[in-house]
């Protein structure tokens, strides 16, 4: 980490001292253990806050969209994927982008720390190699960080950026090693009644706060459906059909541009798996439709062609 | 009020006669989370939690509250007359409530209920059939810093009762009337517990390791601090997702709605936040705080400078800390207010 940690400054700072870019888009040490903080580096000076660690866990690509200044980012595997999708979606302009490449080992849940220190208050995590260190008061705990890693990242089939101008380090492997097919696994498993509770439960303690809508690159609309009113789509309260078509539509939204980076899952401050929806989704795209989002600069979403073998068994 | 004396072991009688009136909650641990549940007696309450992650705000303010409804036929006479809502049929205890989320409650107050023109029944009603038994900090967080912003680990603000986690017993400290009623058929406190309990309170105060300082800030003219540069690094990760808001004991914007279904009509009102693009959009088509940095910049304005100016310089944040801990992207009310005081 803390290597590159150290070439992405130095990166950082020679994009900005030659005037390649106005900004470098990194994160910066968070002041509360495990988060850091996503943060535009503007000057050489800047440039030596940009951190890199297992908390890195919001999506950059997020601040892409809309931004005029000559920028540069810092991208893991998912990031980039992000940045192909919104490339593909003429929503950045590749000629005033810098990516500087950041080979992953994968992000750390938060919320799988806390859950496994229990009721304990956590005043700092350092990082050993591929431990995590824990202190609070009157405790420390070491942790293996592999456990502890955000679902997404243990099965994450990209760790390396598939785009990028520089790279902090060698290539790493590219897939994390579990089953991704097996995220969908459990609805697939359950009888339609079933699925329906499941999906109940697994969104009952939602607040609506749209952090996880916030949080990811793909939600970039001016007015997202939520929020129009003009007509409403959608109700305002907190009653359950109105927090279900939330998530209903925006999964359905992601299908075919979702990444799976879980920036969503890790903005949620209730805990809420809403990848349990996009996993599926993401699954369904990749094996009836052969189509991975975010690999490839010159494909067509899959959700914007047509092709006359496209599985149709919907129709019935 | 002379101070009481709680075992332990007493508490289930002491919850049981409570629940002879009211409804009783307090926050427990359900899987990996602090929730404010009902409770029937003294088993699973937490003597150990930090704060709960979402604040009882819901108990006096919930997130979506039916105000009126109506019957949705224009050529009816009965029809879109409004009928007001049920009150709170039954009181209501919150045991164990913090410090901070009790003094958030008593700043709440000078907002919905001000005078004959600005006094909000559905708060009002809620408050006054609630009792608060507080429970003060022993252990503050590393993100807490309520004694800088009025309030304390064993402040007694807005609270019936303040209980002080003494071990094996609670020091019960009696605040109002109606705490005096709940606490009546407990015995006295011996000085060695009170001694104890004050004891307990310069520990709590001294290991309050973060601070903020609003000197500045209140010397400053409104226009000085809003147009502050700092504002234009501030909001630069800011998600505008609201989540900060959503958490905070003190925030209390709601938007109304009527919501319609053939004849049935209902008027609602729910959280509304400074976040949301939404939050001032005008029937124009003009938003006066059209920008992201505008409206993180209403977030701090209004809770460290407008509430105070309007309400004879209290505070709207009680240093709680929820929103350092849950912003995706940590943005930290510590650092802000550093910067507009500095
Ligand atoms: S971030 Fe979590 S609580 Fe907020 S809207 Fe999304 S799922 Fe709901
Ligand atoms: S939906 Fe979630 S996992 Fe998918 S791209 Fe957006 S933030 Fe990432
Ligand atoms: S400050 Fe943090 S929690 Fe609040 S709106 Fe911005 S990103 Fe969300
Ligand atoms: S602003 Fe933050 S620290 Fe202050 S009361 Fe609200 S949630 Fe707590
Ligand atoms: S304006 Fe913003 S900060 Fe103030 S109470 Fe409303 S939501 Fe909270």
């Amino acid at each position: 980490m803390q290597q590159r940690t150290e070439k992405i400054r130095e990166a950082a700072k020679r994009l900005l001292a030659e005037g390649a870019v106005d900004v470098v888009l990194g994160y910066r040490a968070g002041t509360v253990p495990m988060r850091e903080q996503p943060f535009a580096a503007r000057s050489v000076e800047e440039a030596d806050e940009l951190v890199w660690s297992s908390f890195c866990c919001n999506n950059l690509a997020n601040f892409l969209v809309r931004r005029d200044e000559k920028t540069a980012i810092v991208a893991q595997g998912c990031v980039s994927r992000n940045i192909v999708g919104l490339l593909q979606e003429n929503q950045i302009d590749r000629k005033r982008l810098k990516i500087i490449g950041v080979p992953c080992l994968g992000m750390v849940s938060r919320s799988k720390v806390l859950d496994k220190i229990g009721n304990k208050t956590v005043f700092a995590v350092e990082e050993q190699g591929e431990e995590l260190v824990v202190k609070g008061k009157g405790f420390e705990e070491r942790l293996n960080r592999k456990e502890l890693l955000r679902d997404n990242c243990f099965t994450c089939q990209h760790r390396n950026p598939v785009i990028s101008d520089e790279m902090v380090c060698e290539p790493v492997q590219d897939a994390a090693g579990g089953d991704i097919d097996k995220m969908a696994a459990p609805w697939e498993a359950l009888a339609p009644e079933e699925r329906w509770s499941t999906f109940k439960e697994a969104f009952a303690d939602c607040i609506r706060c749209y952090a996880c809508r916030d949080a990811c690159p793909l939600c970039y609309c001016h007015v997202c459906f939520v929020d129009e009113s003009k007509p409403q789509w959608c109700g305002k309260t907190q009653d359950e059909a109105d927090v279900q078509t939330f998530h209903i539509l925006r999964a359905f939204h992601c299908a075919g541009r979702c990444t799976d980076c879980g920036a969503c899952e890790s903005a949620c401050p209730m805990g809420i798996k809403m990848r349990v929806l996009t996993s599926k989704i993401e699954k369904d795209v990749r094996q009836m439709y052969g189509y991975t989002p975010g690999m490839d600069e010159k494909a067509t979403p899959t959700m914007s062609v047509y092709r006359p073998n496209d599985p149709q068994d919907f129709i019935k | 009020m002379a101070d009481k004396i709680l075992a332990k072991d007493k508490l289930d009688e002491f919850i049981a006669k409570l629940r002879e009136e009211a409804d009783v909650y307090a926050p427990a641990r359900v899987g990996a989370k602090t929730t404010w549940q009902e409770v029937n007696g003294a088993e699973g309450l937490d003597w150990d939690f930090t704060n709960t992650e979402m604040s009882p705000k819901d108990f006096f303010f919930p997130q979506t509250e039916c105000m009126m409804r109506f019957k949705n036929a224009k050529d009816d006479p009965e029809g879109m007359i409004m009928k007001a809502e049920e009150l709170l049929p039954r009181s209501r205890v919150l045991l164990n409530m913090r410090p901070c989320d009790a003094k958030a409650f008593q700043v709440l107050d000078m907002i919905f209920v001000q005078d004959e023109m600005t006094d909000d029944v559905y708060w009002r009603d809620k408050r006054e059939k609630t009792l608060v038994a507080g429970l003060a900090c022993n252990e503050p967080c590393p993100t807490c810093f309520c004694s800088s912003v009025n309030c304390g680990p064993h402040h007694q603000v807005g609270m019936d009762l303040l209980f002080v986690d003494l071990g094996d017993k609670l020091l019960v400290k009696v605040l109002t009337e109606k705490g005096e009623a709940a606490s009546a058929d407990l015995p006295p406190a011996a000085a060695a517990d009170e001694a104890k309990a004050a004891e307990l309170k310069a520990a709590a105060e001294a290991a309050i390791s973060s601070k903020v300082s609003l000197d500045k800030i209140n010397a400053r003219e409104v226009l000085d601090l809003y147009n502050l540069p700092m504002w234009d690094k501030v909001h630069e990760a800011c998600l505008n997702c609201g989540t900060c808001t959503f958490v905070c004991p003190t925030c209390h914007c709601f938007d109304i709605q009527d919501e319609v279904q053939g004849q049935e009509g209902r008027r609602v009102r729910n959280w509304d936040y400074c976040m949301s693009w939404l939050f001032t959009m005008h029937g124009t088509g003009h938003n006066p705080r059209g920008k992201k940095k505008d409206r993180v910049r209403q977030r701090f304005m209004h809770k460290f400078k407008y509430i105070p100016v309007k309400r004879d310089g209290e505070i709207g944040c009680v240093g709680c800390g929820r929103c350092i801990q849950m912003c995706p992207v940590n943005i930290d009310v510590r650092q802000v207010v550093d910067q507009m005081n500095s």
